[in-house]
């Protein structure tokens, strides 16, 4: 992958110019899908970029020191972490990468997390610093899954290239670890059986309670490129191997959207649980995906 | 006024998030501000959002005759606020008092501490008078832009507006 396209893929597409305004659009299903299954309406179709324009010219408080830079530093690399990541999918068929891209992706999706984190404690809030503290809890569980999950099917195929795992074939491995990945979505976009770190009027806003204007639209849009990213992600190992580059696009672009309904769907119907329960939920019951995705990428290892 | 300020007007009108602060009312009007977000009346569809802190919304809505208690925390959380900001006064109690007027417990109304943009009288007011008044707010919202609101005074007459209940 050249320079030029290394830019492209990351301004364009499916960089900033596709992925923000996906973002929105999943921002919106979101919303929407909620509002369907509690039987209203719910938001007209523009609503997170009115929310977003509306946002960028509010004003903030005056932030002084180191600290008020960190704040103001912390969604600007949120956003441009979650637009890396979603930079580095693979929608079109054949359109490069390198080898290593899948470890570089993991990396830079972990990123929003940690930076919500360190929002959290260099806003100096008390409703900050419990949303913080309970998202490092939560992402020290929910990720051995995820990561584990993920590594397994790399490791089996000896490749840390998105695109090679984008075209292998369906194997009970890697259903396993799209159901891994998808038992850890909710956790890791904050949605509601584990929302928790952003618990709504329960902690006020958690880790964004200090957060305004400016600020607060770049975390808007840094949790909506999370979606595109996070969803994509497993789009690439759900979405079967198509050689027509629109037919590949498109897709991956409903398998996008029928993950985004489901996660929707999920988390409208659930209530939120407890940080205790949370954390065991992870630690028991889905090690389970762990322990048998590492046993059989080593069995399919030891075969080939 | 050029494309962008327009779209900003836009935007301001359709994306009222609001923030509720009891000021030692009742409950009841804080239950009809709840209703006005349930499915019955859905104020979603204007792009109403009930905000967790202050620091997010636009439009502070108030219910209660201001109690000594929280009249310092009304004018904290005001200034929490972040611009352009409207404040809507829900219910007869932060207007006039109501029942509880002459209270020694009271330091009310709700425009001695604060600039009120629209009252909302109703014991309890509808969910439909709510959400006309949040409506109503934004669009005072989308024309103010960074203009701080002037303060008034508690004694001369307020010239803001009032929804009818």
């Amino acid at each position: 992958m050249n320079m030029m396209t290394a830019l492209a893929r990351l301004l364009i597409f499916p960089g900033l110019l596709f992925a923000v305004p996906a973002a929105w659009f999943f921002l919106w299903v979101e919303r929407k899908a909620v509002a369907l299954m509690q039987g209203r309406i719910g938001p007209p179709f523009m609503q997170p970029f009115f929310d977003f324009i509306k946002l960028l010219n509010k004003t903030t408080p005056p932030r002084n020191g180191l600290g008020g830079l960190l704040m103001k530093a912390w969604p600007v690399l949120a956003v441009s972490s979650a637009a890396g990541a979603v930079g580095l999918l693979p929608v079109l068929p054949s359109s490069g990468g390198f080898e290593g891209d899948l470890i570089l992706l993991l990396a830079l999706m972990e990123v929003p997390s940690m930076c919500i984190i360190a929002a959290g404690f260099s806003s100096s809030s008390l409703f900050g610093e419990i949303g913080s503290a309970r998202e490092a809890v939560l992402s020290v569980s929910y990720n051995i899954v995820f990561l584990m999950a993920i590594v397994s099917i790399a490791a089996s195929q000896h490749t840390f290239r998105l695109e090679a795992l984008a075209q292998l074939p369906y194997s009970p491995l890697r259903l396993l670890g799209i159901a891994a990945l998808l038992v850890c979505l909710p956790a890791k976009l904050h949605l509601n059986p584990f929302s928790l770190p952003n618990a709504e009027q329960e902690i006020y806003s958690g880790p964004m309670t200090e957060y305004a204007g400016p600020e607060l639209a770049m975390w808007e849009l840094s949790h909506g490129l999370e979606w595109v990213a996070a969803t994509g992600l497993v789009a690439t190992l759900v979405a079967p191997h198509v050689t027509l580059w629109w037919l590949a696009a498109l897709i991956f672009v409903a398998i996008c959207f029928a993950i985004v309904l489901l996660l929707s769907v999920i988390a409208s119907a659930t209530a939120r649980l407890a940080i205790d329960t949370t954390v065991r939920f992870y630690w028991r019951v889905t090690l389970i995906f762990v322990v048998l995705a590492v046993s059989s990428a080593l069995l399919m290892r030891l075969r080939s | 006024m050029n494309l962008w300020n327009r779209l900003v007007c836009y935007s301001r009108r359709r994306s009222p998030w609001i923030f509720h602060m009891n000021a030692g009312s009742c409950n009841g009007c804080d239950i009809e501000l709840i209703a006005s977000l349930t499915p019955r009346y859905d104020a979603e569809q204007l792009g109403v959002r009930l905000e967790g802190s202050p620091r997010h919304a636009d439009i502070l809505c108030i219910t209660g005759p201001v109690t000594h208690n929280c009249a310092q925390a009304i004018e904290t959380v005001y200034g929490q606020v972040c611009g352009p900001k409207a404040v809507v006064a829900i219910g007869s109690c932060p207007a006039t008092t109501n029942v509880f007027i002459d209270s020694r417990t009271l330091d009310g109304p709700l425009n001695k501490h604060i600039p009120v943009d629209v009252f909302v009288p109703g014991c309890p007011p509808r969910p439909d008078a709510i959400i006309q008044g949040i409506a109503r707010a934004a669009e005072i919202l989308a024309n103010r832009g960074n203009n701080p609101p002037t303060p008034i005074s508690a004694t001369e007459p307020t010239t803001t507006d009032e929804v009818q209940p």
